[in-house]
């Protein structure tokens, strides 16, 4: 003859309150929706743009290796001997080597009329025809220098200086004042995520510099593609190779260290935005306990007439924690929900892969029935503890 | 002679406050199986309270209430809601009908505290119902009833179970004299069934048509008309439970 109540009634019970008063019910869930939602989307957008950085990772591989001059004892610029490259080429484990060599004092404008100081920083580099290959690099319209456009004025614009200079193809002829000449622009780079100075460059071939340009024929970057399992030892010998005379004025670098390190320093953002998160959920289980304790005074007559139904102390308790996990619940969903779809849509329109962590999933869930467990507990037990003939006597 | 089903020997209350209120002082009485008792008096004798400690929603300050047989001054909290939940059925002044759950529904929560499967709780709820009169009305919100439907819904969840004992707090105090006609009747004839009905009254017409009157005073019984036959024709006449126009 023991007072018993069934999980599956229990369920129907605590759902009472949030069916008969629903626009509450979605108020005081929205707090925690939020904060859910903000932290499934930070870790979501941050696992996406991981996963791309990533997957651009191991679609540029990591056996890129770039030369520059450093720095001469000095303190002056030091230079790559013009035989750099060719010495860098013997090195076994080499598969590609090419070079580019800033121009100097040559700018690039749209047309001969606009002032020399408006270049827009785009600077004109001389480059090997065979680039494109080593870089892994590809174009958005256009061709690339061959051994014949080389030599005559036809250049290539990155991404960027496109972009600055106002050209969006190269389907028709084009001309840029280039130095002091017209040049016929002939390609558009894609942005290069390996080497992003050449986004701000017009490459020019090697024989057209020297010829229309004076260049000296200097390289200023040499890049080149290893045998991905010596890339340690070519980078060891590289300096040495470029330089014999002087091994210390020469910087070698391995760019998609660069890439690597992004993917780390997402971190730090993602934290900070989870706390924000944090502090919305905190807010969102203040606006639940506030609920629930408005709820267990208002449904008083309730609660009696539970307790003369049979209901025990420990009944109505677990009615109204389990109504706070309810509303705490439904609003952890919502915002997983929300912040799966705000990581979708991000990821999406910025073409990467959608990823959403499980573990963003279920700690976004716990953390929300953990706020509404802790949110609900004292208010379950003023229900609790209020007795039978102190609940009926308030109407 | 039938059982008693609740005993109250020397039962005193006293409210803690300032001044301390005595609100039973040493009431003995004994109901038996069957019967059909007024507890009447003026506001303030100590009606509710009495009924608040035989329905063990509150524990004597002293004395002895069993209920079905048990002694109920050594429960737990556990074992006092079982007894409610079991041999306790309740209806009260203010119907506490729970809105959000239809009139089946609510009727069936007389069950729930009996961990009884859904479906039966549903099949009990709507005999008793019927038993009522209100077999039409199983899907209505009770917002949507008269104050007389409503109090119909809550005698029925009181008797869904088939307690012992239903104790009835004022169950016409809401309503206005026809519908009170007719719940009163409602009552007898639940009694005429062979249930035991306590019922708390101010209303003196409504203790004149019952037999046994028990008339508290001051926390006092100072009146027990047990055996004696009080018969007032207007409620004999009234009792066509079942039947609309309230």
């Amino acid at each position: 003859m023991n007072s018993r109540l069934t999980f599956p009634d229990l369920f129907r019970v605590g759902s009472l309150g949030l069916r008969s008063r629903r626009l509450r019910a979605l108020l005081s869930a929205l707090g925690v929706s939020i904060g859910i939602a903000a932290i499934v989307g930070v870790l979501g957008i941050s696992a996406s743009s991981q996963a791309r950085l990533l997957a651009q990772l191991d679609a540029l591989g990591t056996n890129l290796l770039t030369v520059a001059p450093g720095q001469a004892l000095g303190g002056s610029q030091a230079y790559l001997p013009q035989a750099a490259p060719g010495m860098i080429r013997r090195v076994g484990p080499v598969l590609t080597v090419s070079g580019t060599g800033l121009v100097p004092n040559a700018q690039v404008f749209r047309t001969d009329k606009i002032p020399r100081v408006e270049s827009g920083g785009i600077s004109v580099r001389a480059a090997d025809v065979n680039l494109l290959q080593t870089l892994g690099a590809t174009l958005q319209h256009g061709t690339f220098l061959n051994p014949a456009t080389a030599q005559y004025p036809a250049v290539v614009l990155g991404a960027s200086a496109a972009q600055y200079l106002g050209i969006s193809d190269a389907e028709y002829p084009i001309q840029v004042y280039l130095g002091g000449q017209w040049f016929t622009v002939i390609g558009i780079l894609q942005p290069v995520a390996l080497a992003p100075t050449l986004d701000r460059s017009a490459l020019v071939g090697y024989p057209a510099a020297q010829r229309y340009l004076h260049f000296d024929g200097e390289y200023t970057t040499v890049y080149l593609r290893t045998d991905p399992n010596q890339v340690a030892d070519v980078q060891a010998v590289l300096a040495r190779t470029a330089n014999p005379n002087h091994p210390e004025e020469v910087a070698v670098s391995r760019p998609s260290d660069v890439l690597a390190a992004r993917v780390a320093a997402q971190g730090a953002y993602t934290s900070l935005f989870i706390g924000l998160g944090a502090v919305a959920l905190l807010v969102g289980g203040v606006a639940i306990a506030n609920t629930m304790l408005t709820a267990v005074l208002e449904r008083r007559s309730e609660i009696g007439l539970r307790r003369a139904l049979g209901a025990t102390e420990t009944h109505v308790g677990l009615q109204f924690l389990t109504e706070s996990l309810l509303l705490s619940g439904m609003g952890g969903l919502a915002g997983v929900l929300l912040g799966s779809l705000a990581t979708t849509v991000y990821a999406l329109s910025n073409h990467w892969i959608v990823v959403v962590p499980l573990l963003a999933v279920w700690s976004g869930m716990a953390s929300a029935l953990l706020v509404g467990g802790v949110a609900g507990l004292y208010p379950a037990m003023r229900a609790a503890r209020l007795t039978p003939t102190e609940a009926l006597r308030t109407v | 002679m039938s059982r008693p089903v609740l005993e109250l020997q020397e039962v005193a209350k006293r409210y803690m406050g300032d001044p301390p209120v005595e609100a039973l002082r040493g009431v003995s009485l004994t109901i038996r199986e069957g019967e059909l008792v007024a507890i009447v008096g003026q506001s303030g004798s100590g009606k509710t309270t009495l009924v608040h400690v035989m329905g063990t929603l509150e524990r004597p300050t002293r004395g002895v209430v069993r209920v079905a047989g048990q002694d109920v001054s050594e429960m737990s909290d556990r074992e006092l809601s079982g007894l409610r939940a079991w041999r306790l059925g309740f209806v009260f002044q203010q119907f506490f009908l729970l809105d959000g759950l239809s009139v089946l529904e609510n009727v069936a929560n007389g069950l729930l505290y009996r961990a009884v499967g859904q479906a039966e709780r549903r099949s009990l709820a709507v005999r008793a119902l019927e038993r009522v009169g209100l077999g039409r009305r199983l899907g209505h919100q009770p917002n949507k009833l008269s104050g007389g439907e409503r109090q119909r819904v809550a005698i029925a969840r009181a008797v869904v179970g088939e307690p012992a004992v239903i104790l009835a707090d004022e169950p016409t105090g809401n309503l206005d004299s026809a519908s009170g006609t007719s719940i009163v009747g409602l009552l007898r004839d639940l009694n005429d069934e062979g249930r035991t009905i306590v019922i708390i009254t101010h209303n003196h017409e409504i203790a004149d048509s019952i037999q046994r009157n028990v008339e508290l005073r001051d926390g006092l019984i100072v009146r027990d008309t047990a055996g004696a036959a009080v018969v007032s024709p207007p409620f004999r006449q009234g009792a066509q439970w079942g039947v609309g126009g309230e």
